[in-house]
């Protein structure tokens, strides 16, 4: 039979797939007001009267315009009624969380601008209001959501009081730290904010993107949006280096990790590097007890999409084995233009107890989840 | 290996498409002037609604800084991943011999060569005036 069909997909979730906790979701706003019924009257009327102030060069665009028409959003992912990509929960649910049976998505919201806010006091009023938001529009209405606590890490205080404030409450599953930050993020004033995490049992999610103000890779400005994508890499491989090598997790033992959307293939060469390094170097850095490769695969999870793409595809096993299956797990990325499918994501069939350990275990364990 | 009417050819303008299921399958139909071309709706990567992306032309640069803009409105962009498809064999741009969207073969017919059959057309009504898109597969 011949029939027009615009908005089914041919194909249906594998039983296997069923059931995944998806690490990387991301909830968008309807309209420019959605924040404002969870702002006090004084920083409403700031962002009426006022408004952000980023740390970036470009207004209302970002440094690295995606791909037009849809700025880097998946293409099939609009609502009808022309709203952004992702503020949609019923479409949200239909492409993602029923198609797929998603036990729990982890939300990771890239609105509201309360990481890069440069008035730190008007950051941690957005930071509030968006993780309020987050409860509102997505935890609530749709309970496998879990939201991630948004702060305003230039702002100590400010950043420690809202993650206490959050303790406890089982709606929010971590707490999001952009990578790109004014110092590295190992750096002792931030060691508060990390301290809070650990000690109200937040893993601390560290999702690629934004910009600090310094140029995105440790060479300059990228010209194109594909030089600025790897050069996301590079900030994570500054986190990871940076958590390492002042010592933060021998003052934090607590302290767990994520890298979100930032790669993995990299992981394992940059820990061979830094246990070279301090076969040789140790005197420099005597706090550490152990070699970095320890730190970091005790204290660090990392996502999988991107999905790395090997040109052998059986050379993804030897990756996953190297960073440590228990340490990996899958995301989405939903509704982004590079988002992965899990049915197709990974080029080589895994083996069965991995699959399970990427798919859900890790996540479940590291979440605490059900 | 059967026929299958899918559409009048007036209803798909030059530059359009349409999306079909024929047995079981959903089809994209591309028009490219007067020619007719048919993909499966399924990346062959990550398994998008790959018929459903933007057609664009192929851009090409022999050095930095020199461009030009060729096969206008003959490519086929995927709208997840921005994989790019030879509207024309399904053939991809950045692996065209391993990585290849399924295309299936499609032709013009006069509706007095049809109504004679064996076709199945059961969403499109034949008549002998008119011209139609037949798949066969």
């Amino acid at each position: 039979m011949n029939m027009t069909v615009l908005d089914r997909r041919v194909d249906r979730a594998a039983q296997s797939h069923l059931g995944f906790i998806d690490c990387d979701v991301h909830p968008y706003t309807k309209g420019p007001n959605d924040f404002d019924p969870f702002l006090p009257k004084r920083w409403l009327e700031h962002k009426q009267t006022i408004g952000g102030r980023s740390r970036q060069g470009l207004a209302k665009t970002s440094m690295y315009p995606r791909m037009s028409p849809g700025n880097g959003m998946r293409g099939d992912s609009w609502p009808k009624n022309g709203n952004h990509p992702g503020s949609d929960l019923p479409l949200m649910q239909e492409q993602l969380l029923d198609l797929f049976g998603v036990a729990y998505g982890l939300l990771a919201p890239l609105v509201g601008g309360a990481g890069g806010e440069r008035n730190v006091e008007f950051g941690a009023a957005m930071a509030t209001a968006t993780n309020e938001w987050q409860l509102a529009h997505f935890c609530d209405p749709d309970p496998r959501l879990k939201a991630a606590v948004q702060v305003n890490v230039e702002w100590t205080e400010g950043a420690v009081a809202e993650i206490e404030k959050r303790a406890g409450d089982r709606r929010f599953a971590q707490v999001n730290i952009p990578p790109r930050g004014l110092e590295p993020l190992g750096r002792r004033r931030y060691w508060p904010i990390l301290e809070a995490c650990a000690a109200n049992g937040f893993p601390v999610s560290l999702h690629l993107g934004g910009t600090s103000g310094h140029a995105s890779t440790g060479g300059g400005w990228p010209s194109f949006y594909h030089e600025e994508h790897p050069s996301y890499v590079q900030s994570m491989q500054t986190l990871v280096t940076s958590l390492v090598c002042e010592g933060v997790f021998e003052r934090i033992p607590g302290l767990k990790i994520v890298l979100v959307e930032g790669g993995f293939a990299w992981l394992p060469a940059l820990c061979w590097r830094l246990d070279k390094h301090w076969t040789r170097l140790k005197a420099e850095v005597p706090h550490l007890k152990r070699a970095p490769s320890e730190y970091v695969h005790e204290h660090i999870w990392v996502t999988t999409q991107p999905i790395e793409e090997p040109e052998r595809p059986q050379d993804m096993l030897s990756i996953l084995e190297w960073i440590g299956p228990e340490r990996i797990m899958f995301s989405t990325d939903y509704p982004h233009w590079d988002q992965d499918d899990p049915r197709y994501a990974f080029k080589v069939p895994l083996p069965d107890g991995w699959k399970d350990q990427i798919f859900r275990d890790n996540a479940r364990a590291l979440y605490q989840l059900d | 290996m059967a026929r299958h009417v899918v559409a009048t050819v007036d209803e798909i303008p030059p530059g359009g498409r349409k999306i079909v299921t024929v047995r079981g399958r959903e089809i994209g139909i591309f028009r490219l002037g007067d020619e007719f071309f048919g993909l499966i709706n399924r990346c062959p990567h990550q398994g998008a609604p790959l018929c459903q992306g933007a057609v664009v032309s192929r851009l090409v640069a022999p050095v930095p800084g020199e461009y030009h803009l060729t096969r206008p409105g003959e490519m086929l962009r995927c709208p997840w991943h921005c994989w790019e498809f030879d509207i024309r064999t399904g053939k991809s741009w950045c692996d065209p011999n391993s990585v290849q969207a399924r295309a299936f073969d499609v032709a013009v017919e006069k509706g007095a060569t049809l109504v004679e059959g064996p076709f199945s057309a059961e969403a499109v009504e034949v008549t002998v005036e008119a011209s139609y898109v037949v798949v066969t597969m």
